[in-house]
């Protein structure tokens, strides 16, 4: 059985000037899979999020989108697709809920249902307490699981994570994996990036770039069979060394 | 060599730091393993004079914090978590003022950072602004070095840095240890405790232990038991409705669990989870790694 395929990418080429940042990348992520993006600082990933997201023009290639033409559909991907990045997600001077009614008002959820879900959420997050307060004050762990579930309020087809746990502590860090999981169960695909190696175990499928270029793409089991590795950390350290 | 006494901080009526008592032994490769917020840098940065403790007394190699402050700065080298070098000044420009500052020369200290510096010597016109993550560590770690310090205080020098760009960099602080460098280092991830000679777990300004890696883990007495099946996110609902979990959290492809009072047989979770007809079952105890260790600590 061959599960749909949401994100097909066919020899993605992008070049800034003489630099070569993705290399004839070709590869298809599946519906409701959790698809980990992993490579070294420098090896292309960011680059590719942004085209897969519709924020930047690849220079050559074929690529679909939740069904959508990267060059002519760019503002429906916007639609179908939630982006959380640990760099910058939030507005730190606005409220927990005034962020939320800010992303349902830009993704035109009707505000009848977005006060509805925002309740739902704040209750699931046991963030109810925190409703009123800035974001700026707020652990960073409650930050990044705010985060992520705005990312996805909108029921997305597919969310886009961009190292999204780094600098929390372990428990914390896995609660927010408990958030993806439940995610992916609910239909959402999930293309995430990490470099903790045991949160690319978590994932079904895992990529690694190098380069520019994928260097390896299969499931964590398989990746180290084929090198022969205990964990993902090693398999990371044999093609990217 | 270290030594913090009965050190506290207040940021307001946040208390960062709670009595922190710590001494790290000349020579020592010392980490400094917690979350964001645990206290890390604010210990850091009263170590290297650039803030003030409400409480409590810190030497570093028999020089006080508050009154030898000036003499202390002679014997550091700091790399700050943010990067703090000049961006719009080359990679050599960087190193030649760092070295200037401190009354030396590039070429006098140049032993103790060739192995790093050669690295990015082939890049030495370019300004620091326009490397990549791994050549601004590596140029920061050298301009922490050029004036020959005796204790080496790097915070969260591996954050936000590749697998591979880590390793080699725990290698070269390896490599410097050698050279009778006392280096305390901080870091969120767990794995990196392993290569430390000791460690410090630190949690919301309190330390939870201090031990060597492997003393840590051999002393810690909660038994747990590995857990694997097919379906991960039916698997971590399901341990987590048996009725005598504790916690049930994922690792790698793995789950661990521990049962109330340890008392969960391997067998009896077998067949709960069989019976709930997962598949490709394992259940195994095993030895615990920091981070288990970490999670128990930090949840009492």
């Amino acid at each position: 059985m061959k599960a749909d395929t949401i994100i097909t990418v066919k020899n993605l080429v992008k070049k800034f000037g003489a630099f070569t940042a993705n290399d004839n990348l070709t590869f298809d992520v599946y519906k409701g899979e959790i698809f980990g993006f992993l490579g070294a600082n420098g090896a292309g990933k960011t680059t590719a999020i942004r085209i897969l997201c519709g924020l930047s023009t690849p220079t050559s290639g074929d690529i679909k989108i939740a069904g959508y033409d990267i060059y002519r559909e760019t503002e429906k991907i916007k639609k179908n697709i939630g982006y959380m990045s640990q760099k910058f997600s939030l507005y730190e001077d606005l409220t927990v809920s005034e962020n939320i009614r800010l992303y349902a008002g830009i993704y035109g959820i009707p505000s009848k249902k977005a006060k509805e879900k925002e309740a739902e959420l704040l209750e699931k997050l046991e963030m109810e307490s925190a409703r009123k307060k800035l974001i700026a004050g707020l652990p960073l762990g409650w930050k990044q699981k705010l985060a992520f579930s705005v990312a996805i309020f909108h029921e997305p087809k597919i969310v886009f994570l961009d190292e999204p746990t780094g600098g929390v502590d372990p428990v914390t860090r896995r609660k927010f994996w408990d958030l993806i999981y439940e995610a992916s169960n609910n239909g959402i695909t999930v293309f995430v990036t990490t470099h903790y190696m045991d949160e690319a175990e978590y994932c079904n499928r895992v990529s690694i770039m190098d380069a520019g270029k994928i260097e390896a793409l299969d499931t964590p089991g398989k990746l180290k069979e084929r090198y022969n590795a205990k964990n993902m950390d090693e398999v990371f350290l044999k093609i990217a060394r | 060599m270290i030594e913090i006494k009965n050190i506290s901080k207040y940021y307001n009526d946040i208390q960062a730091l709670k009595e922190i008592s710590l001494t790290v032994e000349k020579g020592e490769l010392f980490g400094l393993i917690g979350p964001d917020g645990a206290g890390k840098t604010t210990l850091m940065r009263i170590l290297m004079t650039l803030l003030l403790p409400d409480s409590g007394e810190a030497k570093m190699n028999d020089l006080h914090v508050v009154k030898d402050f000036k003499k202390i700065r002679h014997i550091v080298g700091y790399m700050p978590g943010r990067f703090s070098l000049y961006q719009d000044l080359s990679v050599e420009e960087n190193l030649h003022f760092f070295a200037t500052v401190f009354g030396t020369t590039i070429e006098e200290n140049y032993d103790l950072i060739r192995d790093i510096y050669y690295q990015i010597e082939p890049f030495k016109n370019r300004r620091a602004g326009k490397l990549s993550g791994g050549m601004k560590q590596k140029l920061a770690l050298s301009c922490a070095l050029i004036h020959k310090p005796k204790i080496l205080i790097l915070d969260e020098p591996t954050t936000g840095v590749d697998a591979v760009s880590r390793k080699e960099f725990w290698e070269m602080l390896k490599a410097l240890q050698q050279k009778e460098i006392t280096i305390l280092v901080s870091t969120p991830y767990m794995d990196e405790a392993s290569l430390c000679d000791r460690v410090a777990l630190i949690q919301k300004g309190t330390i939870l232990d201090v031990d060597s890696p492997s003393r840590i883990t051999e002393k810690f007495p909660r038994k747990i038991i590995q857990v694997h099946s097919e379906d991960m996110f039916r698997l971590i609902q399901d341990l987590r409705s048996f009725p005598k979990a504790e916690s049930v959290f994922a690792f790698g492809q793995f789950v661990h669990f521990t049962g109330v009072d340890d008392e969960v047989e391997i067998s009896e979770l077998d067949k709960f989870l069989t019976d709930r007809k997962h598949r490709h079952v394992i259940v195994e105890e095993i030895h615990p790694g920091i981070e288990d260790v970490f999670m128990s600590l930090q949840s009492l």
